[in-house]
C-alpha cells in the first residue's frame, strides 16, 4: 500500500497494456470520429436548430442557421409554464430520491447484517420486484392513486410509485455494498456499548454515504426522465413535468419545429448537468446492478 | 433462532476461520446461552428487522404489489374504470386480447425488438468497447459522449428524432434526398413498412450507449497479463480479442442482454413519442396497446388482461433465460472470485 511499490510496477504495466491493448492508428481514430458523429448529431442538430427561424428550417434543413436569432430561446425561457414543469420535475425527483434512498438504506441494513430466518426469502421478495414492469401496474396504480388516496395531480402521488419501483434495483445495489462494511465496526461498537440501532446511526450511515449517493443519481435520474407515471397521474397542466411538457409543446405546436428544437434543447440541460457531475456514480451504480 | 441453511448464510460461516460446514456442527458450537436470553435477544432482533424493513415493504407493497395483484383481478372482469366491479367474465378477456390481432402483432413486435436489440447492440457495442478500450487520445471524453444518449430522457430524444424524421423537411429525408436515396413518401415513421425499423434505428441510438459502458466496465475486469502472455505467444490483437477477452467479457454480456430483454418487453416511452403505436398499429408493444386500450378506452379489463400476458412473458423469459444461460455465471462464480482473491494476494505481495 505504499508509494514505493506502485511507481516501481506502474511503468511495467503501462508499457505491457499500450502495446498489447494497441494504440489509436488513423482506422481506430477515424471509427471513433464516426460514433462521435452519429451519436451527437442528433443533440447538436437540435440545439443548433433552435437557433434558426422556422422559414430558414423549411427552406434548407440541413443547412446552417442563417440568420442565427434567440427568440426561440428566449420565448421558452419567458414562458412560465416551462418553469413550473422544471419545478414539478425537481420535486417530484427531490421527494422520489429521498423515500429511495431512507427506505432503501433502512432495509438494507438489516437484509445485509443481520442473521435470520426470513432473510433470504425476504431479500427475494425485493429481487422479484425487479421482474415487475410498470408497465403492468400503470392502470391500478391510477385507479388506486387517483380514486382511492385522492394524490393524483400531486408530487407524491407520482413520486410514492416511482420509489416503490426503484426500491428493488437500491435494496440489490446496497445490500452487497453494506455486506463488505467489515464486520469489527460492529463488534467494535457493540463493545463500547451501542445499539445496532446506534450503529447503524452513528456509523453505518455515514460509511455507506457513497453507496447511497449512487442508487441517489439513478432514482433521481429514473425520476427525471419518466413518462409513463407522469403521463398518467399528472393530468393537471400545472402539474406537469418536464418529459410531458415536451410532448405537449411538441403536439401542440408542432408546425413551430424551431421552437420545439428550441425547448428540448434546454429542457435536456439539467439532465446532462447531472450526468456530467455524476457520470462516475451512475456508471458505478448500473455495473453494481450488473454484478447483481 | 433456528439454523438458516441458505447459501449466503452457508457461504458466510465457511468464509469464517474455524466454522463447521454442517448443520449440526453449527449448532454445536455455538456457545450454550440462557434459553431466556436468547429469546429476549430473538424478539429485540424481530423488531430491530421490522422497523427497519417496513418502510420499504410498506412502499413496495402498496405501490407495486397491490397494484399487480389488482390487475390480475380487473383482468377477469369487464369494466370501464367506474362503478362497482360486479361484470365477472372469467378469461374471456385473455381470449379476446390473444385473439386480437392488434395485440398479437405488439407482441410480435416486442420480440422483434428484443431479438434486433441484442443483435445489432452486441457487435456494435463490444467492438465500440474494444475500440475505446485501446489507449487513444481522448478516451474518457469518448466514454463520455458515447453514454450520451442513454441518459436524455426517451421523450426528449423521442421528439427530437421525430423532427429529423419528418417526411420532406426532417435531416434524415433531405439528407437522403441529397444523395439521391429514395424515401417513403409520408417519411419512415409514416410508412407502416418502415416505421417499425426506424423506431428500431432510434432505440439503438438511444441504448448502445447502455451496452458500451457496461463492455467497458467488464473490460477493466480483465487482467493485463493475460495479453501480455497472449502477445508473447505471437497473438495478434484481434486474437487476443477473440480468444481471451471477448469469452471473458462473457457474465458481463450474459447479464447486459438480459436487461436489454426485459426492457425490450417493457418498451412503451420512445414508441409512443414516436409514432403512438401507429401507422396502421405497425409499431405497437404490449405497452403501447395496454394504454390505449386502458386509459383512452377505458377499457380496464382488457387493458388488464394485456398487463397481465405482458407479465407472464416477462416472467417466462426471465426464468428461461435464468436457467439457460445465467446459471453458467453462477457455476462460474466461485471461481472468479477466486481470481479476485489472487490478484488482492498479488498487490499485497508486490
Amino acid at each position: 500500500m505504499s508509494a514505493a511499490p506502485a511507481t516501481t510496477r506502474a511503468p511495467v504495466a503501462r508499457r505491457g497494456r499500450r502495446t498489447v491493448q494497441g494504440g489509436g492508428n488513423p482506422l481506430v481514430y477515424g471509427i471513433a470520429l464516426a460514433v462521435v458523429a452519429v451519436t451527437l448529431t442528433p443533440v447538436l442538430y437540435g440545439v443548433i436548430s433552435g437557433f434558426r427561424t422556422n422559414t430558414d428550417l423549411s427552406r434548407n434543413p440541413s443547412g446552417w442557421p442563417s440568420p442565427w436569432v434567440l427568440s426561440n430561446y428566449t420565448g421558452v425561457l419567458t414562458d412560465g409554464r416551462f418553469w413550473q414543469y422544471a419545478l414539478n420535475s425537481t420535486m417530484v425527483a427531490v421527494i422520489t430520491t429521498a423515500i429511495v434512498v431512507v427506505a432503501g438504506v433502512m432495509a438494507a441494513y438489516p437484509l445485509a447484517r443481520y442473521q435470520f430466518r426470513l432473510r433470504e426469502p425476504l431479500y427475494m421478495v425485493f429481487v422479484l420486484g425487479l421482474l415487475f414492469p410498470a408497465a403492468v401496474a400503470v392502470i391500478p396504480l391510477f385507479i388506486m392513486i387517483t380514486n382511492d388516496l385522492g394524490l393524483g395531480n400531486t408530487w407524491w402521488g407520482v413520486a410514492l410509485p416511482q420509489a416503490a419501483f426503484a426500491l428493488p434495483t437500491t435494496i440489490v445495489i446496497l445490500r452487497p455494498f453494506l455486506m463488505a462494511l467489515p464486520t469489527e465496526l460492529e463488534e467494535a461498537a457493540m463493545l463500547d456499548g451501542a445499539s445496532r440501532i446506534g450503529f447503524f446511526w452513528r456509523i453505518l450511515l455515514p460509511l455507506s454515504g457513497p453507496g447511497m449517493v449512487t442508487v441517489g443519481v439513478l432514482a433521481f435520474v429514473g425520476s427525471w426522465n419518466a413518462y409513463l407515471l407522469p403521463l398518467l397521474l399528472l393530468r393537471e397542466d400545472g402539474m406537469k413535468t418536464l418529459p410531458l411538457g415536451v410532448a405537449d409543446f411538441s403536439t401542440r405546436y408542432a408546425a413551430d419545429i424551431a421552437g420545439i428544437f428550441a425547448y428540448t434543447s434546454l429542457a435536456m440541460i439539467p439532465a446532462l448537468v447531472f450526468f456530467l457531475a455524476m457520470q462516475r456514480r451512475i456508471v458505478n451504480g448500473l455495473q453494481g446492478a450488473v454484478k447483481g | 433462532m433456528t439454523a438458516v441453511t441458505d447459501g449466503a448464510r452457508a457461504e458466510q460461516d465457511a468464509s469464517a476461520p474455524g466454522a463447521s460446514s454442517t448443520a449440526a456442527g453449527r449448532a454445536s458450537a455455538r456457545p450454550a446461552a440462557p434459553a431466556r436470553r436468547s429469546r429476549r435477544a430473538g424478539l429485540r432482533t424481530a423488531l430491530e428487522v421490522t422497523f427497519f424493513v417496513t418502510p420499504a415493504l410498506v412502499v413496495f407493497g402498496v405501490f407495486v404489489v397491490w397494484p399487480v395483484i389488482k390487475a390480475v383481478q380487473y383482468s377477469l372482469y369487464s369494466w370501464k374504470g367506474y362503478g362497482p366491479l360486479v361484470d365477472f367474465v372469467g378469461l374471456r378477456n385473455f381470449a379476446y386480447v390473444l385473439t386480437n390481432d392488434v395485440f398479437t402483432d405488439a407482441l410480435v413486435h416486442n420480440l422483434i425488438i428484443m431479438v434486433v436489440s441484442i443483435v445489432v447492440q452486441l457487435p456494435l457495442g463490444l467492438g465500440i468497447a474494444l475500440l475505446l478500450n485501446r489507449r487513444i487520445h481522448g478516451q474518457g471524453l469518448l466514454r463520455t459522449i458515447v453514454f450520451v444518449p442513454y441518459v436524455l430522457s426517451e421523450v426528449i430524444a423521442g421528439v427530437i428524432w421525430r423532427q429529423l424524421l419528418t417526411a420532406d423537411y426532417g435531416l434524415v429525408d433531405t439528407v437522403a434526398g441529397s444523395l439521391g436515396i429514395p424515401t417513403p413518401e409520408q417519411g419512415f415513421l409514416g410508412d407502416p413498412r418502415f416505421a417499425l425499423g426506424a423506431v428500431m434505428v432510434v432505440l439503438t441510438w438511444k441504448y448502445l450507449g447502455l451496452a458500451v459502458v457496461l463492455f467497458l466496465a467488464g473490460l477493466q475486469g480483465v487482467p493485463d497479463e493475460l495479453h501480455e502472455a497472449a502477445q508473447l505467444d505471437g497473438a495478434t490483437w484481434w486474437q487476443t480479442q477473440r480468444r481471451i477477452t471477448i469469452p471473458l467479457l462473457g457474465p458481463t454480456i450474459r447479464t447486459w442482454a438480459f436487461l436489454s430483454m426485459i426492457g425490450s418487453i417493457q418498451v412503451f416511452d420512445m414508441v409512443w413519442i414516436l409514432t403512438k403505436g401507429g401507422p396502421a398499429e405497425s409499431t405497437n408493444t404490449m405497452a403501447t396497446f395496454l394504454y390505449s386500450w386502458g386509459v383512452d378506452r377505458n377499457l380496464i379489463g382488457i387493458a388488464s388482461a394485456a398487463s397481465v400476458v405482458l407479465f407472464v412473458v416477462a416472467l417466462v423469459f426471465a426464468i428461461a433465460y435464468q436457467r439457460l444461460i445465467l446459471r453458467r455465471d453462477l457455476v462460474d462464480a466461485p471461481r472468479s472470485s477466486r481470481r479476485r482473491t489472487r490478484r488482492a494476494d498479488r498487490e499485497v505481495a508486490a
